[in-house]
């Protein structure tokens, strides 16, 4: 039993990994809308692409995101393949420096039912065409909300992200996107840290009162200061001859 | 530990930089102009025949005295900005000038000869209708409020309400004018709308009703106007419809009388709305049976109520404006009227009888670069032969104020335009005729040798003879005592000095003046005058060629947006003299979304600007052949982005080679959330030094400067201490990529930004703490740079490494400004305008997020200062020391030739101009530089070591021969 449990740890946390993984990124080879999972409580948007020779936008769909509503959202990536016309597209585009865009609907990640969700219009971003290409559809897609939960914004990003007009072997690598996707609600911009600037100084002020030096009175630091002070203020006054009557006098 | 702070705290006071000027510096690199805005009321100050004074009250919610006799002002009090502060009305009488500001809020009372405040009552609520004062037999002791509800009478000495009456049937009668002719009783007239006029009668005693009439009037709405009291207490109408006047004596109740313009011989000229002029020159007093009727633009008559006869005094056509004045005994009436194109004629005509004054007449000469004459303000006086002389102070449609005495010399004249400068750039001042010489050498193609080898000569010799000039010129000044050095500058002698000091500054005015003025002295060169400008405009002013490319004249390119229709007119000039240029700028039918800088030139040198309509088409100025051809080169790198608050949405566009757009990226904040407040990018002309910052174990931790990173502030609609935020975005103007998405809760604008370098400044109020804090964000990208030789928005896939810090300020600020240098070495500074008055030079080493908690050595290497939540706001910081700047709006920084050196303006009420040295004067020698000594010491140590030289060959010789 004993020996058993290092293996037990060690499936639990391939499976975790996987869990892991899948949650961050996507699985591929799906079609949209027959693997939906029912206990998966969220709901689905579409994620679409347009990449086109003469740069003007037709967004089909390439996958979709499953939104779960809450406290914390998260996002679920379900996407196509690229099928054997596309992909040559793809190359085409990017052959002349065209965008690969994409565009998804803006939704209400907070609201409980569908119909609050949707909103009107989309929000888009994009990508060179060719950066696409030469990274093997590996890309990373960052959605924004802001505080209440609306979706801002989208980002797309390939890693790399620069185009050097390398060769891309389409049968293998142009199948499968390889996607990282994130959720970005907005970060609480910091205060200033007043807290712990009271707190040093109490503690600075506490040592103080620790160091015995300190705690002395004032005469018992400084009586020789004074007593030195005195004895100069005495004496130059016995020796200053008493000038002001003379001077009266005549 | 102690002891570690306390190195600190001394290593804090020797770096930070003391910027304080010496005594004898004041004035010498800096200068301050203080204006008051447009004139809406004005008095002279005649209770004293030698007085000097005019009190002007503005628009600008000032309360001002000006010296008569220089324009300069006595005293000036600036009242709270906006509605709260607007003076509704200026009653004068002796030494007392009372004010009512606020709609009504505040009574005041104002001593005129020290500008001391002598009262100040809180008057009870309701919106202010109008003020007069009350006097009994000659003599005046109260004033009286009208207010849409009551009417209250206080003491002229002390405020003290006398008594408050509420006006009867309020709710459905507009109470609009209270008049009071002297004989212990008050008028309040109210009308009601196309129905009649009520008139209500008090006792100046105890506020008892006297008398309440009302008289039908079906064609009045509006008595301010088209009445006017005149004669012993008679109400005048003019009503345009039937183009009549309608007289009702006030003490009888009665009908109107209704008197046919016809039937005097007289037309209204058709759609204008004829007005009344009447003047009452003693309160205590009725007003005079003189009173002037407008019958058009250029039409005035003056006339006489005799025994409830209207006499036609006098016809004037063509007039341009008119007005009254009084002195002693005698009330005159000034009218102007035009001579020609550029000149009009002022006369004085006795009020009485109408007949003209002998040599009363006064040229007015019309600036063609300024406004029309839009009022008349007169000062009468008595001269020692009885008769009567007068100077006027003109105001035009510029805002501009002119004092002239006769027959026409002009004394001074104030620039109130100023006072509203809505944008401002600072142009490089012109090389010299010599100098453009030279450069013009090196432009030209070459024609031979010989000639080349001449042309080389012969500006060669007139460089040396410019140079004997100047030295023979400085040898000259030099003999003479400093104070009778003049250095005039004229618009002919302008030219650039050695460090590029001296620019021109090109303000923008809300008033649609155009000025141009000197850097160094302040001095105005040039001013144009915009007409036909909406009152709602929006500008835009862009430097589209700098003075760099001689023979191309520099050329500046104003554009002017009508906020409600979105339509855009552009006013091409030259900076340097204000002259509208010979290009022609292109009309524009569409409304206009955004105007955008290129960094392309066409063959002339002219920056290209590209102007996107509503329909998202591009249109180019200048649109040569050229420029088309580079655009269409270029296009696919242009990107550019829009911003629609309303709908909360940006978006991003990139050009096409036909010019049109299209739309690659958009970004939606939802505005039942938050509004977008401000979108700040960085400044095109700003250059940074470093790439990164060096840290303490001597690695780099490299900036991130992305040049297309807008700052996206909003504001949140819900305002409540507890739910309230703003928001900061930090997004890529090309690609929309969000880098940043921050929200700091409880807090609310209104908010000041400043984006620089690698870093953003903002300024906001927290609700909770009730404190204005700072807040610094600064991105950097690691440890190393991702390519380090170009920048592209579209290559960087990693996300920058965000900092951030807050801190807490001890006051609020009205507007915020990082110093510029040319390349970016010296240190960068925040210039904070304070509503004290003060500009305050904030080093931005105090807000930088990588301010320790903890002391180490590494952080100490790294000259960091310790965290401490507050920021300090130390007195020597105060770049303007006494000099405060009022309601400061903006502040303009630009480059200067010296690195160390940054040329700052501060515009509000005030201009404020100087310059700021963040990092000390490093590039600069001082003033008290010993020359001497070091020049001696050079020379003794190049001597020795000759004498000590020969010295040693003669020992070695000696040696040798031993």
């Amino acid at each position: 039993m004993a020996r058993l449990l290092p293996f037990n740890i060690a499936v639990v946390s391939t499976v975790f990994l996987f869990v892991c993984t899948k949650s961050v990124c996507c699985n591929n080879g799906r079609r949209v809308g027959d693997a939906l999972d029912t206990e998966f409580s969220g709901f689905s948007v579409p994620l679409e692409h347009s990449f086109e020779v003469d740069d003007v936008a037709k967004f089909r769909v390439r996958g979709a995101l499953l939104l779960k509503a809450g406290r914390e959202p998260s996002v679920l990536l379900n996407q196509n393949q690229l099928s054997e016309e596309d992909r040559t597209k793809l190359k085409e585009v990017a052959a002349v420096d065209g965008l690969y865009r994409i565009q998804v609907p803006r939704v209400f990640l907070l609201a409980d039912r569908q119909t609050e969700r949707q909103m009107e219009g989309y929000l888009t971003a994009f990508v060179r065409a060719c950066a696409m290409v030469e990274s093997h559809l590996s890309d990373s897609i960052t959605l924004h909300t802001d505080v209440s939960g609306y979706l801002i914004g989208v980002s797309i990003v390939t890693l790399p992200g620069a185009c050097r007009g390398t060769e891309v072997e389409d049968e293998v690598d142009l199948e499968v996107f390889n996607t990282t996707l994130h959720v970005m609600p907005p970060v609480n911009a910091t205060g200033p840290g007043t807290a712990w600037f009271i707190e040093r100084m109490e503690q600075e002020s506490e040592k103080k009162s620790k160091n015995p030096q300190e705690q002395k009175s004032f005469f018992a630091k400084y009586w020789y200061l004074i007593l030195g002070g005195a004895i100069f203020l005495m004496a130059s006054n016995s020796a200053q001859p008493p000038a002001g009557g003379g001077r009266e006098q005549s | 530990m102690e002891k570690l702070i306390v190195l600190c705290l001394k290593f804090i006071i020797l770096c930070g930089t003391v910027d304080a000027v010496f005594e004898d510096q004041v004035g010498k690199f800096d200068w301050r102009q203080q204006y008051v805005g447009k004139v809406r009321f004005s008095h002279f100050d005649t209770h004293m025949q030698s007085s000097k004074k005019v009190l002007l009250a503005t628009e600008n919610n000032v309360f001002a005295a000006i010296n008569t006799r220089t324009g300069e002002l006595f005293w000036r009090h600036v009242d709270k900005a906006g509605q709260e502060g607007s003076i509704d009305a200026f009653l004068q009488h002796g030494q007392d000038a009372v004010l009512v500001v606020g709609d009504g809020r505040v009574l005041r009372s104002w001593d005129i000869n020290i500008g001391g405040l002598n009262w100040e009552i809180v008057l009870d609520s309701g919106s202010f209708q109008s003020a007069c004062l009350v006097g009994q037999q000659d003599n005046v002791k109260h004033v009286a409020v009208l207010k849409k509800t009551a009417i209250s009478l206080h003491y002229l000495s002390n405020g003290h309400q006398k008594w408050i009456e509420n006006l009867p049937e309020s709710d459905t009668v507009d109470y609009q004018v209270v008049y009071s002719g002297g004989n212990g009783e008050v008028y309040a007239l109210g009308v009601v709308p196309h129905s009649h006029i009520t008139i209500v009668v008090y006792s100046v005693e105890d506020g008892e009703v006297v008398k309440q009439i009302s008289v039908e009037a079906p064609w009045l709405s509006d008595i301010q106007a088209s009445c006017a009291v005149v004669d012993q207490g008679i109400l005048t109408c003019v009503d345009s419809a039937t183009v009549s006047l309608y007289m009702l004596d006030l003490h009888v109740q009665s009908q109107m009388t209704q008197i046919p313009l016809q039937s005097l011989g007289f037309e209204a000229a058709p759609g204008f709305h004829p007005a009344l002029v009447s003047t009452q020159p003693n309160p205590a007093r009725p007003p005079l049976s003189e009173f002037f009727l407008q019958l058009g633009p250029e039409h005035y008559l003056l006339l006489q109520l005799n025994n409830g006869q209207i006499v036609t005094l006098r016809d004037f056509k063509p007039a341009m404006l008119v007005s009254f004045a009084t002195t002693g005994e005698k009330t005159v009436a000034a009218v102007m009227s035009p001579k020609n194109k550029t000149a009009s004629t002022l006369n004085l005509f006795s009020a009485e009888t109408g007949r003209r004054l002998l040599d009363t007449t006064l040229i007015f000469n019309m600036d063609p670069y300024g406004g029309k004459p839009e009022k008349l303000h007169v000062q009468a006086f008595l001269k020692k032969d009885d008769s009567v002389g007068y100077r006027v102070m003109v105001q035009t449609e510029d805002h501009t104020l002119t004092f002239i005495q006769q027959p026409g010399r002009v004394i001074w004249t104030r620039e109130e335009a100023l006072s509203d400068v809505v944008t401002m750039e600072m142009v490089d001042l012109p090389l010299t005729g010599t100098q453009a010489e030279l450069e013009g050498e090196f432009g030209k193609k070459a024609d031979g040798l010989f000639s080349m080898v001449l042309k080389r000569l012969s500006s060669q010799f007139i460089l040396l003879q410019a140079w004997v000039a100047h030295l023979w010129k400085l040898f000259y000044d030099a003999r003479q005592p400093r104070s009778q050095v003049k250095n005039d500058v004229t618009i002919e002698n302008l030219s650039r000095d050695e460090f590029n000091l001296q620019k021109m500054m090109v303000m923008v005015t809300a008033s649609g003046k155009l000025f141009g003025i000197d850097s160094k002295t302040g001095s105005i060169l040039w001013r144009h005058y915009l007409d036909d400008i909406p009152s709602n405009a929006a500008f835009k002013l862009i430097v589209q060629r700098t003075t760099a490319h001689f023979p191309h004249p520099p050329q500046c390119t104003l554009l002017i947006k009508d906020k409600d229709t979105g339509l855009a007119t552009l006013h091409v000039f030259n900076p340097i003299f204000g002259k509208k240029s010979h290009v022609t700028p292109p009309t524009m039918t569409q409304p206009i979304l955004q105007s955008i800088i290129l960094p392309l030139m066409d063959q002339d040198y002219a920056k290209v600007l590209l102007l996107v309509d509503d329909q998202y088409k591009v249109s180019a100025f200048p649109s040569t052949k050229n420029v088309l051809q580079q655009l269409q080169d270029m296009a696919s790198s242009i990107y550019f982005f829009l911003v629609d608050s309303d709908q909360g949405r940006l978006s991003g566009y990139r050009l096409r080679t036909d010019l049109s757009t299209e739309l690659i990226w958009e970004v939606v904040v939802p505005t039942e959330v938050q509004r977008i407040v401000s979108v700040k990018g960085k400044r095109p002309n700003e250059h940074v030094h470093s790439q990164g910052r060096v840290m303490g174990d001597r690695s780099v931790l490299y900036k991130y400067l992305n040049p297309n990173l807008l700052a996206v502030v909003t504001e949140s609609t819900d305002l409540h201490q507890e739910r309230s935020f703003i928001g900061i975005t930090l997004i890529d103007g090309v690609t929309g990529r969000i880098f940043h998405n921050a929200v700091q809760r409880k807090a609310r604008g209104p908010v000041h930004v400043v984006h620089s370098e690698n870093w953003v400044v903002y300024e906001y109020w927290n609700t909770k703490s009730r404190r204005n804090e700072f807040s610094v964000i600064e991105l950097y990208e690691g440890m190393e740079l991702y390519n380090s030789t170009v920048f592209s928005s579209l290559d960087r896939p990693h996300a920058p490494q965000v900092l951030q810090q807050s801190y807490i300020f001890p006051s609020s600020i009205s507007a915020m400004e990082a110093t510029l240098t040319e390349k970016g070495i010296t240190s960068r500074h925040l210039l904070i305008g304070l509503p004290s008055g003060g500009i305050l030079s904030l080093p931005k080493m105090f807000l930088d997020p990588r301010r320790p908690e903890i002391v180490s050595e590494q952080i100490r290497e790294e000259n960091l200062i310790l965290y401490a939540p507050e920021l300090p706001i130390r007195t020597e910081w105060f770049i303007n020391y006494n000099q405060s700047v009022s309601g400061v709006r903006g502040i303009y920084t630009a480059p200067s030739g010296l690195e160390s050196t940054c040329l700052v303006v501060a515009y509000g009420l005030d201009i404020y101009q100087t310059r700021v040295y963040p990092s000390k004067q490093f590039d600069v020698l001082k003033d008290d530089y010993d020359y001497m000594l070091i020049s001696s010491v050079l020379f003794a140590l190049f001597f020795a070591t000759m004498i000590s030289k020969r010295l040693a060959e003669v020992k070695l010789l000696n040696r040798a021969w031993r």
